[in-house]
Protein backbone atom coordinates (compact mmCIF):
# COMPACT_ATOMS: atom_id res chain seq x y z
CA UNK A 1 0.00 0.00 0.00
CA UNK A 2 2.04 2.90 -1.31
CA UNK A 3 -0.01 5.65 0.39
CA UNK A 4 0.53 4.13 3.81
CA UNK A 5 4.25 3.96 3.12
CA UNK A 6 4.18 7.55 1.89
CA UNK A 7 2.40 8.67 5.06
CA UNK A 8 4.84 6.74 7.27
CA UNK A 9 7.94 8.09 5.48
CA UNK A 10 6.75 11.69 5.85
CA UNK A 11 5.67 11.06 9.42
CA UNK A 12 9.27 10.10 10.16
CA UNK A 13 10.52 13.15 8.28
CA UNK A 14 8.23 15.42 10.30
CA UNK A 15 9.32 13.82 13.54
CA UNK A 16 13.07 13.83 12.97
CA UNK A 17 13.71 16.84 10.72
CA UNK A 18 14.91 19.45 13.21
CA UNK A 19 15.44 23.10 12.33
CA UNK A 20 13.18 24.12 9.48
CA UNK A 21 12.38 23.22 5.89
CA UNK A 22 15.89 22.51 4.60
CA UNK A 23 16.21 19.84 7.31
CA UNK A 24 13.64 17.70 5.44
CA UNK A 25 15.98 17.38 2.43
CA UNK A 26 18.35 14.67 3.78
CA UNK A 27 15.28 12.54 4.52
CA UNK A 28 14.03 12.95 0.97
CA UNK A 29 17.40 11.89 -0.48
CA UNK A 30 17.26 8.85 1.78
CA UNK A 31 13.72 8.14 0.52
CA UNK A 32 14.86 8.47 -3.11
CA UNK A 33 17.69 5.95 -2.54
CA UNK A 34 15.38 3.55 -0.77
CA UNK A 35 12.31 3.58 -3.01
CA UNK A 36 13.38 5.04 -6.39
CA UNK A 37 10.03 6.83 -6.54
CA UNK A 38 11.94 9.85 -7.86
CA UNK A 39 15.56 10.57 -8.82
CA UNK A 40 18.13 12.87 -7.22
CA UNK A 41 17.74 15.22 -10.18
CA UNK A 42 13.96 15.32 -9.67
CA UNK A 43 14.61 16.22 -6.06
CA UNK A 44 16.94 19.11 -6.92
CA UNK A 45 14.28 20.44 -9.30
CA UNK A 46 11.67 20.13 -6.55
CA UNK A 47 13.86 22.09 -4.12
CA UNK A 48 13.95 24.94 -6.65
CA UNK A 49 10.17 24.82 -7.12
CA UNK A 50 9.63 24.58 -3.35
CA UNK A 51 11.82 27.64 -2.78
CA UNK A 52 10.13 29.73 -5.44
CA UNK A 53 6.47 29.05 -4.66
CA UNK A 54 4.39 30.34 -1.75
CA UNK A 55 4.30 28.20 1.37
CA UNK A 56 6.88 26.83 3.80
CA UNK A 57 9.53 24.91 1.86
CA UNK A 58 9.25 21.73 3.94
CA UNK A 59 5.52 21.52 3.22
CA UNK A 60 6.05 22.28 -0.46
CA UNK A 61 8.59 19.46 -0.70
CA UNK A 62 6.23 16.96 0.94
CA UNK A 63 3.38 17.97 -1.35
CA UNK A 64 5.56 17.76 -4.44
CA UNK A 65 7.13 14.38 -3.61
CA UNK A 66 3.69 13.01 -2.73
CA UNK A 67 2.25 14.32 -5.99
CA UNK A 68 5.01 12.81 -8.15
CA UNK A 69 4.85 9.48 -6.30
CA UNK A 70 1.06 9.37 -6.62
CA UNK A 71 1.31 10.21 -10.32
CA UNK A 72 3.22 6.96 -10.85
CA UNK A 73 0.15 5.11 -9.57
CA UNK A 74 -2.11 6.21 -12.36
CA UNK A 75 -3.16 9.78 -12.93
CA UNK A 76 -4.07 13.15 -11.58
CA UNK A 77 -6.39 11.82 -8.85
CA UNK A 78 -3.83 9.44 -7.39
CA UNK A 79 -1.28 12.27 -7.65
CA UNK A 80 -3.46 14.59 -5.56
CA UNK A 81 -4.13 11.78 -3.09
CA UNK A 82 -0.36 11.26 -2.82
CA UNK A 83 0.19 14.98 -2.22
CA UNK A 84 -2.46 15.09 0.53
CA UNK A 85 -1.22 11.91 2.22
CA UNK A 86 2.45 13.04 2.23
CA UNK A 87 1.54 16.48 3.58
CA UNK A 88 -0.66 15.03 6.33
CA UNK A 89 2.15 12.63 7.20
CA UNK A 90 4.56 15.53 7.57
CA UNK A 91 2.31 17.61 9.84
CA UNK A 92 0.92 14.84 12.07
CA UNK A 93 4.01 14.60 14.32
CA UNK A 94 4.04 18.40 14.62
CA UNK A 95 0.47 18.39 15.87
CA UNK A 96 1.13 15.59 18.35
CA UNK A 97 4.41 17.06 19.66
CA UNK A 98 3.03 20.59 19.92
CA UNK A 99 -0.04 19.35 21.84
CA UNK A 100 2.26 17.73 24.38
CA UNK A 101 4.62 20.71 24.54
CA UNK A 102 1.74 23.19 24.87
CA UNK A 103 0.62 21.33 27.99
CA UNK A 104 4.06 21.62 29.60
CA UNK A 105 5.25 24.83 27.92
CA UNK A 106 7.27 26.44 30.68
CA UNK A 107 9.02 23.32 31.87
CA UNK A 108 9.84 22.34 28.26
CA UNK A 109 11.68 25.52 27.38
CA UNK A 110 13.63 25.58 30.60
CA UNK A 111 14.26 21.86 30.75
CA UNK A 112 17.95 21.09 31.03
CA UNK A 113 17.75 17.86 29.05
CA UNK A 114 15.81 19.40 26.19
CA UNK A 115 18.47 22.09 25.86
CA UNK A 116 21.24 19.49 26.11
CA UNK A 117 19.64 17.38 23.39
CA UNK A 118 19.39 20.41 21.09
CA UNK A 119 23.03 21.19 21.70
CA UNK A 120 23.77 17.91 19.87
CA UNK A 121 20.84 18.04 17.45
CA UNK A 122 21.64 21.38 15.81
CA UNK A 123 25.10 20.46 14.47
CA UNK A 124 23.85 16.99 13.46
CA UNK A 125 20.95 18.43 11.49
CA UNK A 126 23.33 20.91 9.82
CA UNK A 127 25.71 18.02 9.02
CA UNK A 128 22.89 16.10 7.34
CA UNK A 129 21.95 19.10 5.20
CA UNK A 130 25.62 19.58 4.28
CA UNK A 131 25.82 15.94 3.17
CA UNK A 132 22.71 16.39 1.03
CA UNK A 133 24.33 19.52 -0.43
CA UNK A 134 27.47 17.54 -1.28
CA UNK A 135 25.38 14.98 -3.11
CA UNK A 136 23.57 17.72 -5.10
CA UNK A 137 26.93 19.26 -5.97
CA UNK A 138 28.39 15.88 -6.97
CA UNK A 139 25.55 15.14 -9.34
CA UNK A 140 25.39 18.60 -10.91
CA UNK A 141 28.89 20.10 -10.88
CA UNK A 142 31.01 16.96 -11.16
CA UNK A 143 31.07 14.05 -13.55
CA UNK A 144 32.14 11.22 -11.27
CA UNK A 145 32.51 8.61 -14.04
CA UNK A 146 35.03 10.74 -15.95
CA UNK A 147 36.89 11.61 -12.76
CA UNK A 148 37.26 7.92 -11.92
CA UNK A 149 38.81 7.34 -15.34
CA UNK A 150 41.27 10.16 -14.66
CA UNK A 151 39.79 12.49 -17.27
CA UNK A 152 40.23 15.74 -15.39
CA UNK A 153 38.77 18.15 -17.95
CA UNK A 154 35.59 16.14 -18.52
CA UNK A 155 35.29 15.49 -14.80
CA UNK A 156 33.90 18.92 -14.04
CA UNK A 157 30.82 20.72 -15.29
CA UNK A 158 32.73 23.95 -15.97
CA UNK A 159 29.70 25.98 -17.08
CA UNK A 160 27.90 24.94 -13.90
CA UNK A 161 30.89 25.76 -11.70
CA UNK A 162 31.21 29.22 -13.27
CA UNK A 163 27.49 29.88 -12.69
CA UNK A 164 27.75 28.60 -9.12
CA UNK A 165 30.62 30.99 -8.42
CA UNK A 166 28.69 33.95 -9.84
CA UNK A 167 25.64 33.00 -7.75
CA UNK A 168 27.76 32.57 -4.63
CA UNK A 169 29.23 36.06 -5.07
CA UNK A 170 25.76 37.53 -5.70
CA UNK A 171 24.28 35.87 -2.59
CA UNK A 172 27.21 36.50 -0.25
CA UNK A 173 29.36 39.44 -1.31
CA UNK A 174 27.36 42.27 -2.84
CA UNK A 175 25.17 44.12 -0.36
CA UNK A 176 22.65 45.07 -3.04
CA UNK A 177 22.00 41.52 -4.24
CA UNK A 178 22.54 39.65 -0.95
CA UNK A 179 19.08 40.36 0.43
CA UNK A 180 17.16 39.46 -2.73
CA UNK A 181 14.71 36.59 -2.57
CA UNK A 182 16.01 33.17 -3.75
CA UNK A 183 13.37 33.13 -6.50
CA UNK A 184 15.33 35.85 -8.31
CA UNK A 185 18.52 33.78 -8.34
CA UNK A 186 16.58 30.69 -9.44
CA UNK A 187 15.07 32.68 -12.34
CA UNK A 188 18.50 34.06 -13.25
CA UNK A 189 20.00 30.54 -13.19
CA UNK A 190 17.19 29.26 -15.42
CA UNK A 191 17.89 31.95 -18.05
CA UNK A 192 21.66 31.24 -17.94
CA UNK A 193 20.90 27.52 -18.18
CA UNK A 194 18.89 28.06 -21.36
CA UNK A 195 21.47 30.39 -22.96
CA UNK A 196 24.44 28.11 -22.25
CA UNK A 197 22.50 24.84 -22.75
CA UNK A 198 23.17 23.37 -19.33
CA UNK A 199 22.04 20.12 -17.79
CA UNK B 1 -17.56 26.99 13.92
CA UNK B 2 -17.03 30.49 12.57
CA UNK B 3 -13.85 31.00 14.58
CA UNK B 4 -12.36 27.79 13.19
CA UNK B 5 -13.08 28.86 9.63
CA UNK B 6 -11.49 32.21 10.44
CA UNK B 7 -8.40 30.45 11.79
CA UNK B 8 -8.18 28.26 8.70
CA UNK B 9 -8.42 31.28 6.38
CA UNK B 10 -5.99 33.42 8.39
CA UNK B 11 -3.36 30.70 8.38
CA UNK B 12 -3.98 29.95 4.71
CA UNK B 13 -3.15 33.62 4.13
CA UNK B 14 0.01 33.25 6.23
CA UNK B 15 0.89 30.14 4.20
CA UNK B 16 0.51 31.96 0.88
CA UNK B 17 2.68 34.83 2.03
CA UNK B 18 5.41 32.64 3.53
CA UNK B 19 7.85 32.32 0.66
CA UNK B 20 10.63 29.85 1.41
CA UNK B 21 11.65 29.21 4.99
CA UNK B 22 9.93 29.62 8.32
CA UNK B 23 11.69 32.87 9.21
CA UNK B 24 9.90 34.62 6.37
CA UNK B 25 6.60 34.08 8.15
CA UNK B 26 7.36 35.98 11.35
CA UNK B 27 6.52 39.50 10.14
CA UNK B 28 3.35 38.17 8.48
CA UNK B 29 2.30 36.40 11.68
CA UNK B 30 2.88 39.59 13.62
CA UNK B 31 0.54 41.49 11.35
CA UNK B 32 -2.19 38.85 11.02
CA UNK B 33 -2.24 37.16 14.44
CA UNK B 34 -1.15 40.00 16.74
CA UNK B 35 -2.31 43.20 15.03
CA UNK B 36 -5.36 42.11 13.03
CA UNK B 37 -6.87 39.27 15.07
CA UNK B 38 -5.42 39.82 18.54
CA UNK B 39 -5.11 36.06 19.09
CA UNK B 40 -1.74 36.45 20.81
CA UNK B 41 0.47 39.22 22.16
CA UNK B 42 3.83 40.08 20.63
CA UNK B 43 5.66 38.30 23.48
CA UNK B 44 3.51 35.18 23.21
CA UNK B 45 4.14 35.05 19.48
CA UNK B 46 7.92 35.19 20.01
CA UNK B 47 7.59 32.36 22.54
CA UNK B 48 5.53 30.23 20.15
CA UNK B 49 7.97 30.90 17.33
CA UNK B 50 10.90 29.87 19.53
CA UNK B 51 9.09 26.65 20.46
CA UNK B 52 8.33 26.07 16.77
CA UNK B 53 12.04 26.23 16.05
CA UNK B 54 13.08 23.80 18.75
CA UNK B 55 10.45 21.14 18.19
CA UNK B 56 10.66 18.60 15.36
CA UNK B 57 9.10 19.44 12.01
CA UNK B 58 8.57 22.46 9.79
CA UNK B 59 8.80 25.71 11.79
CA UNK B 60 5.81 27.31 10.07
CA UNK B 61 3.60 24.30 10.79
CA UNK B 62 4.71 24.07 14.42
CA UNK B 63 4.05 27.75 15.01
CA UNK B 64 0.60 27.58 13.41
CA UNK B 65 -0.32 24.50 15.46
CA UNK B 66 0.86 26.17 18.64
CA UNK B 67 -1.09 29.38 18.11
CA UNK B 68 -4.23 27.39 17.22
CA UNK B 69 -3.84 25.21 20.31
CA UNK B 70 -3.27 28.17 22.66
CA UNK B 71 -6.25 30.11 21.32
CA UNK B 72 -8.92 27.49 20.71
CA UNK B 73 -7.57 24.13 21.91
CA UNK B 74 -7.42 20.94 19.87
CA UNK B 75 -9.68 21.98 16.98
CA UNK B 76 -8.01 25.36 16.79
CA UNK B 77 -4.69 23.56 16.31
CA UNK B 78 -6.12 21.30 13.61
CA UNK B 79 -7.73 24.12 11.61
CA UNK B 80 -4.69 26.43 11.82
CA UNK B 81 -2.38 23.63 10.73
CA UNK B 82 -4.57 22.60 7.81
CA UNK B 83 -4.83 26.28 6.87
CA UNK B 84 -1.09 26.83 6.72
CA UNK B 85 -0.50 23.82 4.43
CA UNK B 86 -3.56 24.31 2.21
CA UNK B 87 -2.00 26.83 -0.24
CA UNK B 88 1.04 24.55 -0.74
CA UNK B 89 -1.24 21.65 -1.63
CA UNK B 90 -3.15 23.65 -4.22
CA UNK B 91 -0.24 25.55 -5.76
CA UNK B 92 2.24 22.65 -5.93
CA UNK B 93 -0.36 20.26 -7.33
CA UNK B 94 -1.20 22.71 -10.10
CA UNK B 95 2.44 23.49 -10.81
CA UNK B 96 3.66 19.88 -10.70
CA UNK B 97 1.19 18.98 -13.43
CA UNK B 98 2.36 21.87 -15.61
CA UNK B 99 6.06 21.09 -15.08
CA UNK B 100 5.47 17.42 -15.86
CA UNK B 101 3.73 18.35 -19.10
CA UNK B 102 6.61 20.56 -20.27
CA UNK B 103 9.52 18.56 -18.89
CA UNK B 104 10.39 16.88 -22.22
CA UNK B 105 11.07 20.21 -23.98
CA UNK B 106 14.81 20.72 -24.47
CA UNK B 107 15.05 24.31 -23.27
CA UNK B 108 13.03 23.50 -20.15
CA UNK B 109 15.64 20.83 -19.39
CA UNK B 110 18.41 23.41 -19.90
CA UNK B 111 16.61 25.80 -17.58
CA UNK B 112 16.44 23.16 -14.87
CA UNK B 113 20.12 22.38 -15.50
CA UNK B 114 20.88 25.97 -14.51
CA UNK B 115 18.36 25.92 -11.67
CA UNK B 116 19.96 22.86 -10.08
CA UNK B 117 23.28 24.75 -9.97
CA UNK B 118 21.45 27.51 -8.09
CA UNK B 119 20.06 24.91 -5.66
CA UNK B 120 23.67 23.86 -4.88
CA UNK B 121 24.46 27.44 -3.88
CA UNK B 122 21.20 27.87 -1.92
CA UNK B 123 21.88 24.72 0.13
CA UNK B 124 25.47 25.82 0.73
CA UNK B 125 24.26 29.21 1.96
CA UNK B 126 21.69 27.56 4.24
CA UNK B 127 24.39 25.35 5.74
CA UNK B 128 26.71 28.31 6.39
CA UNK B 129 23.88 30.22 8.08
CA UNK B 130 22.90 27.24 10.26
CA UNK B 131 26.56 26.53 11.14
CA UNK B 132 26.88 29.85 12.92
CA UNK B 133 24.15 28.86 15.37
CA UNK B 134 24.87 25.15 15.58
CA UNK B 135 28.65 24.92 15.88
CA UNK B 136 29.56 26.79 19.05
CA UNK B 137 32.52 24.76 20.40
CA UNK B 138 34.74 21.77 19.62
CA UNK B 139 32.22 18.99 20.48
CA UNK B 140 29.56 20.54 18.21
CA UNK B 141 32.15 20.90 15.43
CA UNK B 142 33.01 17.22 15.80
CA UNK B 143 29.32 16.26 15.67
CA UNK B 144 28.81 18.37 12.53
CA UNK B 145 31.81 16.93 10.67
CA UNK B 146 31.17 13.39 11.90
CA UNK B 147 27.53 13.39 10.78
CA UNK B 148 28.30 15.04 7.43
CA UNK B 149 31.13 12.58 6.61
CA UNK B 150 29.24 9.48 7.81
CA UNK B 151 26.12 10.53 5.95
CA UNK B 152 28.08 10.90 2.68
CA UNK B 153 29.95 7.59 3.15
CA UNK B 154 27.30 5.28 4.60
CA UNK B 155 23.77 4.50 3.54
CA UNK B 156 22.03 4.97 6.89
CA UNK B 157 18.71 6.61 7.67
CA UNK B 158 19.04 10.23 8.94
CA UNK B 159 16.85 9.16 11.87
CA UNK B 160 19.80 7.26 13.35
CA UNK B 161 22.07 10.32 13.31
CA UNK B 162 19.37 12.48 14.90
CA UNK B 163 18.84 10.00 17.74
CA UNK B 164 22.58 9.53 18.37
CA UNK B 165 23.20 13.30 18.27
CA UNK B 166 20.44 14.02 20.81
CA UNK B 167 21.90 11.39 23.16
CA UNK B 168 25.43 12.70 22.57
CA UNK B 169 24.28 16.27 23.33
CA UNK B 170 22.85 15.19 26.69
CA UNK B 171 25.89 13.06 27.62
CA UNK B 172 28.44 15.74 26.66
CA UNK B 173 26.59 18.47 28.52
CA UNK B 174 26.00 16.41 31.65
CA UNK B 175 29.66 15.30 31.86
CA UNK B 176 30.92 18.79 30.97
CA UNK B 177 28.59 20.31 33.56
CA UNK B 178 29.96 18.09 36.31
CA UNK B 179 33.53 19.17 35.67
CA UNK B 180 32.62 22.78 36.19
Amino acid sequence: MIYLQLFWEFFKTGLFAIGGGMATIPFLYDLSDKTHWFSHNDLANMIAVGESTPGPIGVNMATYVGYVTGMEQGGILTAILGAVVATLGLITPSVIVIMIVAAILKSFRNNRFVNHAFYGLRPASTGLIAAAGISVIASNLLNLDSLKQGQFLQGFNWKGIALAMVLWVLTNVFKKTKKLHPIIFIGFAAVIGIIFQMG
Amino acid sequence: MKIFLEMFLTFAKVGVMTFGGGYAMLPILQREVVDNKGWATEEELMDYFAIGQCTPGVIAVNTATFIGQKCKGFWGAIFSTLGVVFPSLVIISLLAGVIEAFSHIVWVQHAFGGIRVCVCVLILNAVVKLLKKAVVDIPTAIIFIGVAVCSVCFDLSPVIYVLIAAAAGIVIQVIGGKKK
